[in-house]
């Protein structure tokens, strides 16, 4: 295991602050007039797609997006409920860049390469500035001025939010840009498409094999650059807070055509989601973080204790969280919370001993009033009541951690390329900002941050260093990539074992969440890695895949995005194995500090791990990246 | 619970669909409405039958992908609440259920309960924005937007773009969610410069698309899941009449 040559992240020197500035003054820049010869293919229209192919549009190239759901305006990004951060300090409460910077590369655990975070933080100024401009109807405060809320992991209010509904109404700002676009003729939208293989030529991405979702039809399309920006891979655990179509298929078949894969062990457990109700349960749903802001976590004090919320005593509850962490307090990282949620249940302390801990408004309803808390988190509540039928103003909600997001992803450099030249990767598709635990309210800046300020600058370079010749569908490399789109189509269709698509799925997903979750060990991910194994091969045998190809088919669509979790669980299990350390969201039971906290071993795993495909049935590659700290002192994390 | 279930099957656009029966057998009224077809599409598909067609994504009522018109009803029978929102326990043992696509004229459907709403991208195109070159835009607070508008401006901007405003209302028209665009951006200060032309592209994109004309039924309102106000389409209608007085 050494530093392997291709993982240079190709960062620019000096001090931190120039880093970007240098960057873009240094990158050579493409003529306006020859802007429109060049193709551009975005995959996803969320924020970070949707955002790359408006402001791409906008620049002058010529750009192709494909998204999965019948609108751009439906990806997954329009679920973000709670906010998005950035260093505006408004607040006046001490923030600054730097400190944004420095609260990302902390709650990441130290797994974050700098100069990345560093970059994000400068930017997300510039996002609010950008969508206020395009409408989105931020909170604002009497004086007519942007109102700001806290997350996890920050002692400052620096989280804008338009009530629970943040992320719509930042995607409907992307996709309304996107859709001038798309009238100016610079973008065509391509939706219902699925993305199903990468197309690449003598070693750089030329392209990408599609088939549309209503017609069946498979097709190449080429272009000078490709861009994924689809999403995250939460969705293997089965049951997660993403969409039901979040997938890993399009950054998978990339992996498998040689883009390497960093961290995808470092996933997201997210602390307050709605618990399990039962075995039909077809997803999860997240009650935002903003909640904490004024609820108090807490389960019974005492194991055993069964009662309902209301029949224990305040002095028989123990807010765990503002114990354990007083400087705090609620708002600890997501890590942190789930983590310790979890010591409430094993410990036989769940809230009426199911699967669950306590989030309680009573203290902020008496005082602040009920009209005030329906002001700013009202949709939460009504979501609350509608899934589960009780009134969260007069029960404290019950909620346990669920999977959510996923900070593992593509590797990229500095300009967010994967080691395949010509493709690009961004928002939660790439590995980068968040190390090992991403904190609220810093997806949505990640992913505008890469589409409309990263992308745009850094693609532009790429095209300029010239060196691309023109190529056709009649390339053979071409013709082979979409002959192998269908002939693995055609092998799943001919399926007829009698075993659902979901049943596979929900078996993963419950190795994955037992063995591959809140906490890991040896023998678990070894035989989770056996297990997966078996299940795959069980797949192949035993699944039916009904209906044709030339038509639309959702059991079809299913099947290959199961095929491709099925694989990518093993290589996450096999990521956990190897990272002999715990940091953040990848708690190593073996490795623990005597307080029950995430121990990082410094020495041995300051790296990014990044896997290189090397055959379905083969090991793969692990690559590393060593990761400096320049700016930030590396201290084991406190939230003391 | 136990259901009778008469869906609408169609094998794509151009074919002529019919209803078929199935029965939803053990039924949780914990389940969401949806999760209810898993349970109907799983027992198909284990028998080798092509199970139901249905768009859905998020399953919590934001992104609007869910439609389904359910005894006749737009999302169903609970207010203010999309077909993903709904659960079991909204209907009782032994209830029979129509489910239907959306029918509208402008959205055809393209398989059993999917249907084709591609026409909401296609006013949103003609002018549904502010325009703003990425990275030019002020500082975000050097413009205070008083903060009843800015309310305002969001509860129409809550629109999730789904389509059952169209679907409920006799003549399929599309106003609610054309003039739910047009009150949010128009309440705003940025959305000034561009406001009469929006009304105008926007208004002549929607009738392009075949959608009927508003008649003052207010059935749209009733089935909007999220509530939309038909103020807003006195509000796009007002500003339809001064732009083109103004002649643009
Ligand atoms: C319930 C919930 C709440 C959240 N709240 C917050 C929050 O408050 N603040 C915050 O910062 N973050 C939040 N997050 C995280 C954040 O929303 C996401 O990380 C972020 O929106 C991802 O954006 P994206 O653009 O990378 O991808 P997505 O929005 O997931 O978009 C992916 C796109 O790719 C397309 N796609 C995928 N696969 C294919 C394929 N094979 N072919 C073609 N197209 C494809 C899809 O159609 C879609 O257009 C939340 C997440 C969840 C689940
Ligand atoms: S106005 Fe209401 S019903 Fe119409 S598309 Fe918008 S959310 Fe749906
Ligand atoms: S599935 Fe998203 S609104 Fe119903």
């Amino acid at each position: 295991m050494s530093s392997s040559p291709v993982l240079n992240a190709r960062e620019p020197s000096g001090p931190i602050e120039k880093r970007w500035e240098d960057y873009k003054f240094h990158t050579k820049l493409v003529n306006p007039a020859n802007k429109r010869k060049y193709d551009i293919l975005v995959v996803g229209s969320g924020l970070a797609g949707a955002a790359a192919a408006a402001t791409l549009g906008e620049l002058g190239y010529n750009v192709r997006c494909f998204c999965y759901q019948d609108s751009p305006r439906r990806a997954h990004s329009i679920a973000a409920q709670g906010g998005i951060n950035a260093a505006k300090n408004y607040q006046n409460d001490g923030d600054s860049i730097h400190r944004l910077f420095y609260d990302t590369v902390k709650g990441g655990d130290f797994r974050a390469r700098e100069s990345n975070v560093h970059r994000l933080a400068e930017i997300s100024v510039n996002i609010i500035d950008q969508a206020v401009a395009q409408g989105v109807p931020f909170g604002r405060e009497y004086g007519g001025l942007l109102d700001n809320r806290s997350f996890g992991g920050t002692q400052v209010s620096r989280t804008f939010y338009a009530r629970g509904q943040t992320g719509q109404q930042l995607l409907i700002g992307a996709y309304q840009a996107l859709e001038k676009m798309v009238h100016a003729g610079n973008v065509k939208m391509h939706p219902r498409t699925e993305m199903l293989d990468l197309v690449v030529i003598d070693g750089v991405a030329r392209g990408i094999v599609t088939r549309d979702l209503v017609s069946g039809k498979i097709e190449t399309h080429l272009g000078h650059a490709v861009v994924l920006a689809t999403g995250g891979y939460s969705n293997v655990f089965f049951l997660s807070t993403n969409a039901m179509g979040c997938n890993t298929t399009a950054i998978w078949r990339a992996y498998k055509r040689g883009a390497f894969f960093a961290n995808p062990c470092y996933t997201q457990i997210h602390p307050t989601c709605i618990p399990v109700k039962g075995d039909y349960q077809s997803k999860l749903t997240l009650m935002s973080e903003s909640l904490r802001n004024i609820g108090r976590v807490w389960s019974p004090a005492r194991t055993g204790d069964k009662r309902a919320a209301l029949q224990i005593p305040e002095a028989e509850r123990d807010y765990f969280l503002e114990r354990k962490y007083p400087s705090f307090g609620n708002l600890v990282p997501r890590d942190v919370a789930s983590r310790n949620a979890k010591h409430a249940f094993d410990d036989g302390r769940g809230a009426e001993g199911m699967e669950a801990v306590y989030l309680d408004f009573r203290d902020a309803i008496a005082r602040d009033g009920k009209p005030a808390i329906e002001a700013k988190y009202g949709n939460l509540f009504q979501m609350y009541e509608k899934i589960t039928a009780e009134d969260p103003y007069s029960v404290p909600m019950k909620i346990y951690p669920a999977p959510h997001y996923t900070m593992g992803g593509l590797w990229v450099d500095y300009s967010l390329m994967s080691t395949i030249p010509g493709l690009f990767v961004a928002g939660e598709a790439n590995f980068s900002d968040h190390g090992a635990n991403r904190l609220g309210a810093s997806a949505l800046m990640q992913g505008l941050a890469d589409g409309y300020f990263v992308l745009p600058q850094t693609i532009g370079g790429y095209l300029a260093s010239g060196g691309l010749n023109k190529v056709s569908t009649d390339h053979p490399q071409a013709q082979q990539t979409q002959r192998d789109v269908e002939a693995q189509l055609e092998k799943l269709l001919g399926k007829r074992g009698g075993e659902t698509i979901d049943s596979f799925h929900r078996r993963l997903g419950r190795i994955m969440w037992n063995q591959c979750g809140m906490a890991r060990n040896r023998e678990g991910l070894l035989g989770a890695i056996e297990d997966i194994r078996a299940l795959r091969e069980r797949y192949w045998a035993t699944v039916s895949v009904t209906g044709s190809q030339g038509s639309l088919n959702q059991v079809l669509e299913r099947a290959g995005r199961v095929a491709d979790f099925l694989e990518l669980g093993e290589l996450m299990c096999r990521d956990a194995l190897t990272r002999e350390e715990s940091c953040g969201g990848h708690f190593r039971e073996e490795h623990q500090t005597a307080g029950g906290e995430a121990q990082r071993d410094d020495e041995r795993f300051c790296h990014v791990a990044a896997w290189q495909y090397q055959g379905d049935e083969a090991t793969p590659n692990r690559h590393i990246e060593p990761l400096s700290f320049e700016s930030v002192k590396l201290v084991q994390r406190s939230y003391e | 619970m136990n259901l009778t279930l008469h869906v609408w099957r169609q094998a794509d656009r151009r074919s002529g669909g019919a209803f078929a029966t199935y029965e939803a057998r053990d039924i949780s009224e914990h389940m969401s409405f949806l999760e209810m077809l898993d349970v109907v599409n799983e027992g198909l598909e284990a028998r080798g039958e092509a199970p139901i067609a249905f768009d859905h994504d998020c399953r919590e009522g934001i992104c609007g992908a869910c439609s389904l018109q359910i005894n006749g009803v737009p999302h169903g029978p609970d207010k203010g609440t999309t077909t993903c929102q709904l659960h079991m326990r909204s209907f009782r043992d032994g209830d029979t259920l129509v489910i239907e696509p959306f029918r509208a004229k402008p959205f055809p459907v393209l398989r059993d309960l999917v249907v084709d709403r591609g026409a909401f991208d296609r006013i949103i195109e003609a002018g549904g924005y502010i325009s703003v070159r990425t990275g030019q835009a002020q500082d975000a607070n050097s413009t205070p937007v008083n903060k009843q508008d800015a309310d305002e401006a969001f509860s129409y901007a809550a629109c999730i773009g789904c389509g059952a405003c169209v679907a409920a209302c006799k003549n399929a028209s599309a106003s609610l969610f054309t003039a739910a665009k047009i009150s949010h951006l128009g309440l705003l200060p940025q959305g000034q410069p561009e406001r009469h032309q929006r009304v105008l592209s926007m208004v002549a994109q929607m009738d392009l698309e075949g959608f009927g004309s508003c008649t003052n039924q207010y059935e749209c309102e009733a089935a909007c899941p999220k509530e939309i106000s038909v103020s807003a389409i006195a509000r796009m209608n007002r500003d339809f009449v001064v732009a083109s007085l103004r002649g643009r």
